[in-house]
């Protein structure tokens, strides 16, 4: 305030610091990823994030059979300490701040880093950075668990009850509103899940710690949100969740400390409102939702990594990911966002906003809190996101919510950013997943086996004894050289397996004439056809994101369709024994990591191996145009990429596909 | 459709001679409402029946059913796994309770069933329930006396306490009602008289000890008190590693040996005609048959050598004769 007036100071008498810059970046082997890392910071990166590929996030070794096709695919292969030496080589621990999306085996890959750390001469209370570790979204959104919910959460516990007392400056878990977004979650929804994720947390590690503990856990838990493109509401939405962040802390927690009520977070701005076509116009969207982030000082972002403007096209290249971290530089370090306090201090309209949205929240949240909390809710939440999300495409298809380039202004100039085809996308060496297979085979022979067994057969009673942290078991366990899947597998023999809810049950019909006309058409077909015709959805391999796979197979039953779907993460033969022993008439494949060129062969053959011969097999999927020739080559019958956003156009091939295979003629 | 492989007779043949890779063709040509294929079916019926097979059909028809939540899948995984490790070949016909909204349904509840993809002897398949409210899909009577000519056990999964378990008793040679502790449901049903008495009671989520030990004694005190007692009521947990799965097994198959065959078979093919009856025909087909109870009463005494299509049959000229 200026001493002599009311009015506050228009600037700040220093320029704020800007928050960490990240990209999520990694892939192929721990060797790749480093250089990459490497030139990252050379670019003026200000920390790490590192993308894991799906076998490490899930717990399965590079030569398990589902890691199939998918080692160094949407991120780095780290299946033991030597990896994560490699991946940190020359990378001095105690400067940098790392951030890990990593969830179900966070454990594992926290402890390896420490074990690292410790090999550079770096304590672990010296260490900075992120796990993300928060497995209900896993169920609700992103797929990589592991473990059922009980023990997953007791794991989550128990990272946070380690870290706080020995690497006191790691955030051990970054309770994410990131996914639901992206699985269709409203403001509304996302606010009121994400804090109950976060009640369910803090419950959770609340048995497990000494009660004067809990200051320091509500002080350690930071978020991981996403902005939209609809960035004025976005904003009023980060400003909400601090609030009752804040609330929270002091009533229900007993927080003294402003500062450990604080609302810290990191963001990756939104990428499923990033289209495929005229993918340059992603460029713009990515901006103004890094706006949101960052425009009021009060809620600012700490850690802020963007997506590319191609990602709906594949992989991004370092090029691509470079464009977007200088619109971070750009913001951070031209303009003179940095230099004022929150520009929307005293702004009747942003109050009013976040009130709105703070009264709904609160009464979404009393709705799971009524349903025995998160993790018993995790049913009910995932109904209620498949039900946003088909409003959402809903909505998209009526035209009632624009998207620019789909459903208006489509007429476009030929680009040149994408003229030379498939040029633009960053491929994985397909030698990596041998090469991985390799190594880690080699890492077995060449280490010290009694030790493994015995660190493995420790992890495994500490898991069973309940009351013990299994922190300190894990880090033994890495540093005597065990791998990811060996850590994985020990806890999954004693703690089980589970398939997450897949929310498409509940989802209400619905009612619009064009699904009417589908209907007509799909009982004809199936009056032709002697019985209803059947569709299987299926998601191959590891891939967890089950969005779209889920919006078709509601679509299809709405279109009148007996609907075989059966969640996430299924092998090729069992995709193979469903479609067998359900009698299907055609099959549908959702594939989203990019790892359809080894994934829909091995399902064809299987497909073939069960004596299915004449059921039409479509995909869908982040696929270039080069790999869906090449799959049509191999006999798949139609392609579908983000391009493609109507669903029931989508259901007219589907039904016309079986009519045609069955010689049923065109209606009259 | 190639009609020499997907003859109806040529199928219970394959069903009678066991061979497992039948099951999926046999559920197609059940599942089809074509005039044609009604006319397989009929003979794929009479091809399994008592008087082709010489006998009942030798599997095992258990109904598993409970309401939603309790855990039967985690515990079908397990049966499944003990019964193939006692080398028993098993079909399941999971009910999905999803109401035919727009006419089309989601079924997915196979893929909780956890089972080894390669192996032949394991047979899941999805039916929706169709438009009658917690009961059968149209086809699983006819699948489950089909599928019980070729593999040692065929489970008929369905959803829901009350209504569903008489649907289901009237098919399955053993009826399992799963429970949970904690929820009063089921004894409430059970001392109200609403729920049928079943052969088996189950208790999962065992390793909850004292509720589960709580929830025990109460179900065999309610059902000593009906004159029950000799209901089994077994408590297991699918918490690794997985418990009473092997005692359960064993109550199912006493209650197979204790039971009247032929009878409950009996009974069930002449539900199976009266259903499908008043599926095709409708209320007004059964006020021709002078009401259900009537109907059931006449079907009792008609000749126990017919099988299903011949106790249609009947029960339409019976109409005719009656109208």
């Amino acid at each position: 305030m200026d001493p002599m007036s009311d009015t506050p100071l228009p600037r700040l008498s220093e320029r704020d610091r800007p928050w960490l810059m990240r990209t999520y970046a990694g892939h192929s082997d721990a060797k790749r990823s480093n250089e990459l890392y490497r030139r990252n910071l050379e670019k003026g990166q200000t920390g790490l994030s590192v993308a894991f590929d799906l076998p490490t996030q899930t717990g399965y070794d590079p030569d398990h059979e589902l890691a199939n096709g998918e080692v160094g695919k949407v991120g780095v292969s780290i299946a033991h300490v030597g990896d994560m030496r490699t991946l940190l080589d020359g990378i001095p621990l105690d400067q940098m701040n790392t951030s890990m999306t990593i969830n179900a085996t966070a454990a594992w890959l926290l402890a390896l880093y420490v074990v690292v750390a410790e090999e550079q001469g770096v304590p672990q209370d010296r260490l900075q950075g992120t796990t993300q570790n928060d497995i209900l979204k896993e169920y609700l959104s992103r797929g990589t668990y592991a473990f059922p919910p009980g023990p997953s959460m007791r794991l989550i516990a128990d990272t946070i009850a380690y870290t706080v007392t020995q690497v006191p400056k790691w955030n051990p878990i970054n309770i994410c509103s990131y996914h639901l977004q992206e699985a269709g979650a409203t403001p509304v929804q996302e606010i009121a899940f994400t804090m109950s994720n976060a009640i369910a947390v803090l419950d959770a590690v609340r048995e497990r710690v000494p009660e004067e503990l809990m200051e320091d856990v509500f002080g350690r838990i930071s978020f991981f949100v996403n902005a939209g493109v609809r960035f004025v509401e976005e904003h009023a939405k980060l400003r909400a969740m601090a609030q009752l962040w804040d609330e929270l802390g002091r009533e229900r927690y007993g927080v003294q400390d402003d500062k450990k009520r604080r609302f810290r977070y990191g963001v990756q701005v939104n990428s499923l409102g990033l289209t495929e076509v005229q993918p340059e116009n992603n460029v713009y969207r990515i901006a103004l939702e890094a706006l949101a982030v960052t425009l009021g000082r009060g809620t600012r972002a700490r850690a802020v990594q963007l997506p590319a403007w191609n990602e709906a096209l594949g992989l991004p290249r370092p090029w691509d990911q470079q464009w977007s971290l200088r619109l971070q530089q750009i913001l951070a370090y031209e303009t003179d966002l940095l230099e004022y306090p929150d520009i929307f201090e005293g702004s009747k309209v942003m109050d009013a906003l976040v009130t709105e949205l703070l009264s709904a929240a609160k009464e979404e949240m009393t709705h799971v809190a009524e349903l025995g909390g998160a993790v018993d809710g995790v049913d009910y939440m995932k109904g209620a996101l498949v039900e946003s999300q088909r409003e959402r495409f809903s909505r998209i298809e009526a035209g009632e919510q624009t998207v620019v380039g789909i459903n208006r202004f489509t007429s476009s100039e030929p680009s040149p950013l994408t003229a030379d085809g498939d040029a633009g996308i960053l491929v994985v060496d397909s030698r990596v997943e041998a090469e991985q297979r390799e190594a880690v085979s080699r890492w077995r022979s060449e280490r010290d086996q009694a030790g493994v067994d015995a660190a493995l057969k420790e992890l495994a009673r500490v898991a069973r004894s309940d009351e013990e942290n299994v922190m300190p078991a894990t880090i033994t366990a890495a540093r005597a050289g065990a791998t990811t899947g060996e850590w994985a597998q020990t806890l999954r023999e004693v703690f089980g397996e589970y398939r997450a809810p897949t929310g498409v049950g509940e989802a209400a019909a619905l009612p619009s004439e064009e699904v009417a006309e589908l209907r007509e058409e799909v009982e004809r077909v199936s009056d032709a056809l002697g019985r209803r015709l059947k569709f299987l959805v299926g998601k191959p391999g590891l891939d967890g994101h089950s969005n779209g796979a889920e919006q078709i197979a509601v679509r299809a039953r709405d279109a009148g369709m007996d609907v075989v779907y059966e969640g996430i993460r299924l092998t090729p033969s069992q995709i193979a024994t469903s479609a067998a022993q359900e009698g299907v008439h055609i099959i549908g494949l959702s594939i989203l990591s990019g790892s359809h060129r080894e994934l829909i062969p091995t399902v064809l053959k299987a497909l073939r191996d069960a004596g299915i011969e004449d059921v039409p097999v479509v995909v869908g999927g982040i696929i270039p145009e080069a790999d869906a020739a090449w799959l049509r080559e191999a006999g798949v019958a139609s392609v579908y990429t983000p391009k493609d956003w109507d669903l029931n156009r989508m259901m007219r091939d589907i039904i016309e596909l079986v009519a045609a295979r069955h010689g049923i003629a065109a209606p009259a | 459709m190639t009609p020499a492989s997907d003859d109806g007779r040529a199928l219970g043949d394959r069903l009678r001679s066991r061979d497992l890779s039948a099951a999926a063709p046999v559920l197609n040509m059940l599942e089809s409402r074509s005039p044609e294929a009604r006319a397989q079916t009929a003979a794929l019926l009479h091809a399994v029946s008592p008087a082709s097979v010489g006998g009942e059909a030798p599997g095992h028809v258990v109904g598993v059913t409970g309401p939603p939540g309790v855990g039967k899948s985690s515990l079908l995984s397990h049966l499944v796994e003990g019964w193939r490790g006692r080398g028993r070949s098993v079909a399941v016909l999971a009910v999905d309770p999803s109401s035919r909204r727009s006419g089309g349904a989601l079924l997915g509840d196979r893929a909780r069933i956890d089972v080894d993809p390669a192996d032949r002897a394991v047979f899941v398949r999805s039916m929706a329930a169709g438009n009658r409210l917690g009961g059968l899909a149209p086809s699983t009577r006819a699948a489950a006396s089909a599928l019980a000519a070729a593999f040692d056990v065929v489970v008929i999964e369905t959803v829901g306490v009350g209504q569903s378990e008489t649907e289901v008793a009237d098919v399955a040679d053993t009826v399992a009602v799963v429970v949970q502790p904690g929820s009063g449901d089921v004894l409430q049903f059970l001392k109200a008289g609403i729920m049928e008495i079943p052969d088996v009671l189950v208790v999962t989520k065992a390793d909850l000890g004292r509720v589960a030990t709580r929830a025990l004694s109460d179900l065999r005190s309610a059902l000593r008190a009906l004159g029950a007692q000799d209901t089994a009521v077994v408590a297991v947990s699918s918490v690794s590693p997985p418990a009473g799965i092997d005692d359960l097994i064993d109550a199912l198959d006493a209650h197979r040996q204790s039971l009247d065959l032929p009878a409950r078979r009996l009974r069930a093919r002449r539900m199976h005609a009266l259903a499908d009856f008043s599926a095709e025909h409708g209320e007004r087909g059964l006020r021709a048959l002078g009401g259900r109870r009537a109907a059931e009463k006449w079907l009792a005494e008609q000749d126990p050598g017919l099988d299903v299509p011949a106790l249609e049959e009947a029960l339409g000229e019976r109409t005719a004769q009656r109208g």
